[in-house]
């Protein structure tokens, strides 16, 4: 194989097909960079996940009234649930000096409570917080047991919105995906037609398949490499501004977690692998189908 | 060196068949004219050497080799052993002479050296020695055909097939086409050659092989271009 020639005619492409090279490199650009904005989304959303459901217990809040044999029957029921991890017993007395605490800073709050108007209830720690609503049902009818409160609802909402941005970044990755693939497609078939006459050629005096197809190919995987350089870079814009100064400059960092460089690092050698293969394998399938021994 | 069993070709397209149950034998270092009207399949005949086309029936066996049986990847190799030359040249135009016999070789993965060792040589041969850095545009055609013959025949293949190669040449140009032509069969090199052209026919009296829509009508060594028409 003499790189140098392979090389050579492959510069000799690039230049002949610039504007549409061009495409290719801005649509894989777009098309990686929304794959990666979506996985990040998704490591954005477990990150916050792992963060909040560390602390999230059910609250089994009991009646006023609540007998002895009652509580003993709903903590052994809690007990013996699967999805349980843990159960603890806060007294009303816990529960005051925790509401003392969590409010310190509103001491007419704290004033106007009295001891007991903090009901006592069991705290429920879920192997799985998703599994809350079979929690809810096997304790929420039983004798003693006043209300079954889930922290876990209120941040669905938030989720969702995480999930909404996920699903639009892979929507947007793979409508302008097909995009790409078809630019590449209609890229490599004008420089096969522009490169007939040599193409001929080279299957007249014996020329192997790698010959005549290596270039186009190479030409195919260096717009994929440049492409997937460019979305490198939108990623890690996305990181700064959306991320850094967006997200962690309106919500600060105690009520959540975010992505660090190392999970946006992460995603970059897989792109790169993306953009390459996908860009080669479409330039030689297509080449298949033009450049026939 | 090329042998056609009952070869019938149909192209998908047409309902008469370009190539007729065809048979033919041609030796080791034989120089083979194929004659016939425009349409009785001479260029078909010469594509199926090529393996370019596929024959609808009928074997064809080239330099040893059955092609029914020859997978596509060695397609390649065989063509390494047949040159080919047409009636339009088929030059790089943006690519000198000497850059133009080079990329025959080089596609086909010659070290440089032997590239340029053996390119001056078959420049020389062909009679264009002193006008290796020129572009196509500034050559006669019949130069232009000497390039063409020297592209197919640097890398000395065992035969050399030519479409109708004085078909735009004056027949003063053609003769020394000819004579050209005349020399690398005389390397040992089987030349098949399709025409129209009478004058050179009856004056090399070679083998001739006539095709009438796609049958073998006529094979006649020392053969003339035809009967009075
Ligand atoms: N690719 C093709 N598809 C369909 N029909 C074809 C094709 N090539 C040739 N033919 C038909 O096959 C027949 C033989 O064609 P061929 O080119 O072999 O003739 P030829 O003897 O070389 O003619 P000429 O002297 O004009 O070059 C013709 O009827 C032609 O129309
Ligand atoms: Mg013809």
């Amino acid at each position: 194989m003499r790189a140098r020639f392979v090389l050579s005619e492959m510069a000799i492409g690039l230049r002949r097909n610039l504007s549409m090279t061009v495409a290719v490199v801005l649509t894989v650009a777009i098309s990686l960079a929304g794959l990666g904005v979506a996985w990040l989304m998704r490591e954005q959303v477990n990150t916050m996940k792992d963060f909040w459901y560390g602390k999230i217990e059910v609250s089994v809040f009991l009646d006023k009234n609540v007998t002895q044999p009652q509580r003993l029957a709903i903590s052994d029921e809690l007990d013996n649930l699967p999805q349980v991890e843990h159960v603890f017993y806060e007294s009303k007395e816990q529960a005051y000096i925790r509401f003392k605490q969590q409010f310190a800073s509103e001491k007419a709050l704290v004033a106007n409570t009295s001891k007991d108007a903090l009901p006592e209830s069991y705290r429920v720690k879920l192997y799985d917080p998703k599994k809350y609503q079979i929690v809810a049902s096997a304790v929420e009818l039983m004798p003693g047991v006043d209300q079954v409160a889930d922290v876990n609802g209120a941040l669905k909402k938030v989720f969702r919105f995480f999930d909404g941005i996920q699903r639009a970044a892979l929507v947007v990755a793979i409508v302008v995906l097909i995009v790409a693939i078809l630019l590449i497609f209609n890229t490599v078939r004008l420089a096969a037609f522009s490169r007939r006459r040599e193409t001929g050629i080279m299957r007249l005096v014996g020329a192997s398949d790698l010959y005549i197809q290596g270039p186009f190919v190479l030409e195919g995987a260096l717009a994929g490499l440049v492409g997937s350089g460019l979305a490198l870079g939108l990623l890690a814009l996305f990181k700064i501004v959306l991320i850094d100064h967006g997200l962690q400059s309106a919500f600060g960092s105690n009520i959540t977690r975010y992505i660090g460089w190392d999970t946006v690092l992460y995603t970059f050698p897989w792109l790169t692998l993306l953009g390459v293969v996908i860009a080669a394998l479409i330039s030689a399938a297509t080449l298949q189908r033009y450049l026939r021994v | 060196m090329i042998r056609f069993q009952g070869v019938t070709k149909v192209y998908p397209t047409s309902a008469r068949p370009a190539l007729d149950d065809a048979s033919v034998e041609i030796e080791k270092g034989e120089f083979v004219f194929l004659v016939g009207q425009s349409g009785s399949g001479k260029s078909t005949f010469l594509r199926l050497v090529l393996k370019e086309e596929k024959p609808t029936r009928g074997q064809i066996w080239v330099a040893g080799k059955d092609l029914s049986r020859l997978s596509h990847w060695k397609v390649p190799a065989l063509r390494r052993q047949i040159g080919t030359v047409f009636q339009d040249f088929r030059l790089l135009p943006n690519k000198t002479v000497h850059e133009n016999v080079a990329f025959a070789l080089e596609v086909i993965g010659k070290p440089r050296h032997t590239v340029a060792k053996v390119v001056p040589e078959v420049l020389d041969l062909v009679g264009l020695a002193g006008k290796e850095d020129r572009m196509p545009d500034e050559l006669s055609g019949g130069e232009q055909q000497r390039v063409a013959i020297a592209r197919a025949f640097v890398n000395r293949p065992m035969i050399l097939i030519a479409d109708e190669p004085t078909g735009n040449l004056d027949p003063t140009t053609s003769v020394g086409i000819m004579r050209l032509l005349d020399r690398i069969n005389r390397t040992g090199t089987t030349v098949v050659m399709a025409t129209h052209d009478s004058h050179i026919v009856d004056s090399m009296r070679r083998r001739v092989i006539e095709l009438d829509q796609g049958h073998v009508t006529r094979d006649q060594s020392r053969g003339v271009y035809g009967y009075a028409r």
